[in-house]
């Protein structure tokens, strides 16, 4: 009787994360019904118009899109030449060694700084760094953005591909070595290559991870509500402009900036979910 | 042969390369962990964690007479624990069943979609969870609040805790739960008492990890706690945070210094249990 | 100074005086002295533990991937002391075969056989690319078998295939002396019963090591046999001798069955 009513209880908490997520869904699509109803789904994502003047009230959310995957997909290239060296040399290099153990334990550490704080960082810090080097004259930017978020995310992509690097098989590497393959030939030709959908599957994780990202992309992009062209210009995020001007916002502008936050849980749940699928694979 | 020494020369290339980019990468952790300490010691002091936060014009004042800015960060601190543990309160018990029952029916269908789910709400923005628990609780109580922020992270917390709770159960050895059923135990005493206890400290990782991971949180308490410069007990009303603090600070100039004492506070705060949860974690890992 | 058991004329490799260790101390193999004879198949055997793989992966400096692990004495390949040349030219010279087989499963059947002029950096034309792919699979008789689906992944064929492509891709190199490390136990009696014949076709061009627990094994396709034990080398000699009349009581005492 007792197992009966505590196996219930299990599968009703299992329910209840099924029902928080279909609550996200639905209070997501019924508050941007009114956006996207008022100016329709195409032309709402197409439009980089944002003007929230009371006569006009027009929002479309393309500059956001735009500012989201630049910075994002930036910020990634960026990563790649630190995360990759850490994967090797925690997952290759020094696999199974306390050093290994000691640089990953550290970049894990990265992961757990606040976004605040790579904020206040990339703000005080390293905006100066880019006004010096006369990359931006204001410091705000794609740009810095971009380097910040490619910090934020090198534990992501490093520590799991890290992981898929170290589980190549040894008797794989042993007959490359036994073939005359230096370490690198070995990393090239063996190691890489057989890792290389796990280490593509944690790069679109963190890929993931930067475009959620709030507070350190709001505090350096600039805030403004323009399609960036370039590099050094500034713009915002999705994620950033929400964080900007969801707290004043109300009627047909709030409509919008939830229809922005559903379309960026969208993207991130298509990007975790082609990760996990891979991952699946290459584990399965 | 001297092909071979070139490529013997290339591999040693590559290989300190890939030892200084590697170290490289550390760098921007102690950047930041000692440029917090250099620009934030001096204003930690013990009205720091009891006062509450500094008016602008009190400040203004200070850094004229070149004084540190008096107050604290009191309100921040309270409003952090009291949204923690109320999210903690929702989100491990919730979170530490649901692993249960992914651990114990580990290939059935409903178990497969409540773990996607479960990714799923994982990996959304937390900007996006600030929407919602805006949508569920500031919206209809028609205010914002620390409940509301409470809400929000423990949405961030509840899938951290299931898949923790689901890894550590499934390292346990199956014989365990066999000797308890043999003894005559029910299921239930079973899992309560014997699973349960063992991976204690496994549990305990998570739980750890995930109230460090939720603890810098800024952006959906923006949405939801909004923040308040008084220290507050009533859950129903707006209330403040760490971060939150640290985003007011850094968007009112007079305020600079206070940025860099309340920055380090929650990086050594955050730090600290990451720390402590790893340790923990590698000491029941060797048992 | 420890005398060899038996004397072969114009060795190609020569160990001498060779003993491994994993930790400092204790000797995984200790102080063996022994010629191996060019173009023949020499079969080491021995319980397992007795440093038989060990001694084998010293010859192609293998143990240089485990920091942990030191080799004292010389070993000569070619009158070369392997010990004290680079190790990738050394694994060149010598090919290995392992216990199971590993074709590198992101490469085509294609691209494993040519995969030791890629991982040394040698660049070929299409034509020498071919012509070796071909000569190698010819080699170890799988041509017929796979030169349809050439450029399909190695890891879609059988074991015995697998094992073969493997012999293939170390054959490549042309190596001095090609050294196999039990290659059939992972094997089933058809595919192994290949594998044998194609080792005694090919004794023709290249020198053979093989490490194998079976004794039979080792009867039916080697020239000379050593019986290890416990690290050393108790009895080196030719296979019919050994088999006949071992002159150890341990050799007799493993061949007879009673400990392995």
């Amino acid at each position: 009787m007792r197992d009966k009513i505590f196996k219930r209880i299990l599968v009703g908490c299992c329910i209840l994360i099924l029902l928080v997520c279909a609550g996200m869904v639905y209070s997501l699509i019924s508050g941007s019904l009114s956006a996207f109803q008022h100016y329709g789904f195409f032309n709402f994502i197409c439009s980089s118009e944002w003007d929230p003047h009371p006569d006009r009230e027009v929002y479309g959310a393309l500059s956001f899109i735009v500012g989201t995957l630049l910075t994002s997909f930036l910020a990634l290239l960026f990563c790649i030449p630190f995360s990759l060296p850490v994967a090797l040399f925690t997952g290759a290099y020094f696999r199974g060694k306390k050093i290994a153990t000691f640089i990953s334990s550290i970049i894990d550490l990265l992961a757990g700084i606040p976004s605040i704080v790579y904020g206040l960082w990339g703000f005080y810090t390293f905006r100066p760094l880019i006004i010096e080097l006369g990359l931006n004259s204001q410091g705000f930017g794609i740009l810095t953005s971009s380097i910040i978020l490619a910090i934020m995310i090198i534990p992501y992509a490093s520590s799991l591909s890290g992981e898929f690097i170290s589980m190549v098989p040894n008797e794989l590497k042993e007959a490359a070595y036994s073939l005359g393959g230096t370490r690198l030939d070995v990393i090239r030709t063996v190691t890489l290559p057989n890792a290389g959908s796990g280490i593509f599957a944690s790069y679109i994780l963190a890929l993931g991870r930067a475009l959620g990202e709030t507070m350190a992309v709001t505090m350096l992009i600039g805030n403004t509500n323009n399609l960036p062209t370039s590099l050094s210009d500034t713009g915002n995020t999705m994620a950033s402009i929400i964080a900007n001007q969801f707290g004043e916002a109300d009627g047909l502008k709030l409509s919008s900036l939830i229809a922005i936050g559903l379309l960026l849980f969208g993207i991130t749940a298509i990007i975790n979910l082609i990760a996990k699928f891979i991952i699946k694979k290459f584990n399965g | 042969m001297n092909n071979l020494t070139y490529r013997t020369f290339k591999d040693k290339l590559f290989f300190y390369l890939i030892c200084t980019l590697a170290s490289l990468t550390v760098v921007p952790l102690f950047a930041i962990i000692w440029e917090l300490i250099q620009k934030g010691y001096k204003q930690i002091n013990w009205s720091f964690f009891t006062e509450t936060a500094p008016s602008t014009l009190d400040a203004m004042l200070a850094r004229s007479t070149g004084d540190i800015i008096p107050g604290g960060i009191a309100n921040g601190i309270l409003g952090t624990l009291l949204m923690v543990i109320i999210a903690a309160i929702i989100a491990i018990p919730t979170g530490i069943l649901v692993g249960i029952h992914l651990s114990e029916h580990p290939k059935t269908k409903f178990s497969n979609i409540t773990r996607f789910i479960t990714d799923l709400i994982q990996g959304s923005p937390s900007i996006v969870i600030g929407i919602i628990a805006y949508t569920w609780v500031v919206k209809p109580l028609g205010s914002y609040s620390a409940f509301a922020g409470s809400v929000s992270l423990a949405i961030m917390m509840l899938p951290l805790i299931v898949r923790s709770t689901e890894e550590t159960l499934k390292m346990l050895p199956g014989s365990l739960k066999e000797a308890g059923l043999a003894l005559g135990a029910s299921y239930t005493s079973v899992v309560l008492k014997i699973l349960l206890p063992s991976a204690f400290g496994g549990l305990f990782t998570g739980i750890l990890l995930a109230i460090s991971r939720v603890m810098g949180e800024t952006a959906p308490l923006m949405l939801t706690a909004l923040g308040s410069t008084a220290i507050n007990w009533d859950v129903l009303e707006p209330s403040s945070a760490v971060p939150l603090l640290i985003w007011e600070f850094y968007n009112d100039p007079n305020l600079i210094d206070m940025i860099w004492s309340s920055s380090l506070f929650l990086l050594l705060l955050v730090l600290t249990l990451n720390l402590i949860a790893k340790r923990i974690a590698r000491k029941w890992k060797i048992q | 100074m420890k005398e060899e058991m038996i004397n072969i004329q114009d060795p190609i490799l020569q160990l001498k005086d060779v003993s491994i260790s994993y930790s400092p101390g204790k000797n995984a193999v200790k102080n063996i002295y022994a010629d191996i004879a060019k173009n023949k198949i020499t079969a080491i055997m021995g319980p397992s533990g007795c440093g038989k793989s060990t001694l084998l992966r010293a010859i192609n400096r293998m143990h240089e991937l485990y920091p942990d692990i030191k080799i004292m004495g010389e070993i000569l390949l070619d009158g070369k002391n392997i010990l004290k040349m680079n190790p990738m030219e050394v694994r060149r010279m010598a090919g290995m075969v392992f216990q199971r087989p590993n074709p590198f499963p992101t490469m085509s059947i294609f691209d494993n056989v040519i995969a030791g002029y890629k991982l040394n950096g040698i660049s070929l034309s299409k034509s020498e690319k071919e012509e070796i792919v071909e000569r190698c699979l010819t080699n170890v008789g799988l041509w017929n078998e796979v030169k349809d689906s050439l450029y399909k992944k190695g890891t879609f064929l059988s074991g015995g295939q697998q094992q073969r492509l493997c012999i293939a891709r170390a054959l490549a190199l042309k190596p001095d002396v090609l050294l196999m490390d039990e290659p059939t136990s992972a094997l089933d009696p058809i595919a192994t019963n290949r594998i044998e014949e194609l080792l005694l076709d090919l004794k023709q061009e290249f020198t053979i090591v093989i490490v194998t627990h079976n004794m039979s094994q080792a009867a039916r396709i080697s020239d000379y046999s050593m019986f290890m034990y416990l690290g050393e080398l108790v009895e080196y000699d030719t296979t019919q001798t050994m088999f006949t009349n071992p002159k150890d009581k341990r050799t007799n005492e493993y061949l007879s069955g009673q400990f392995g």
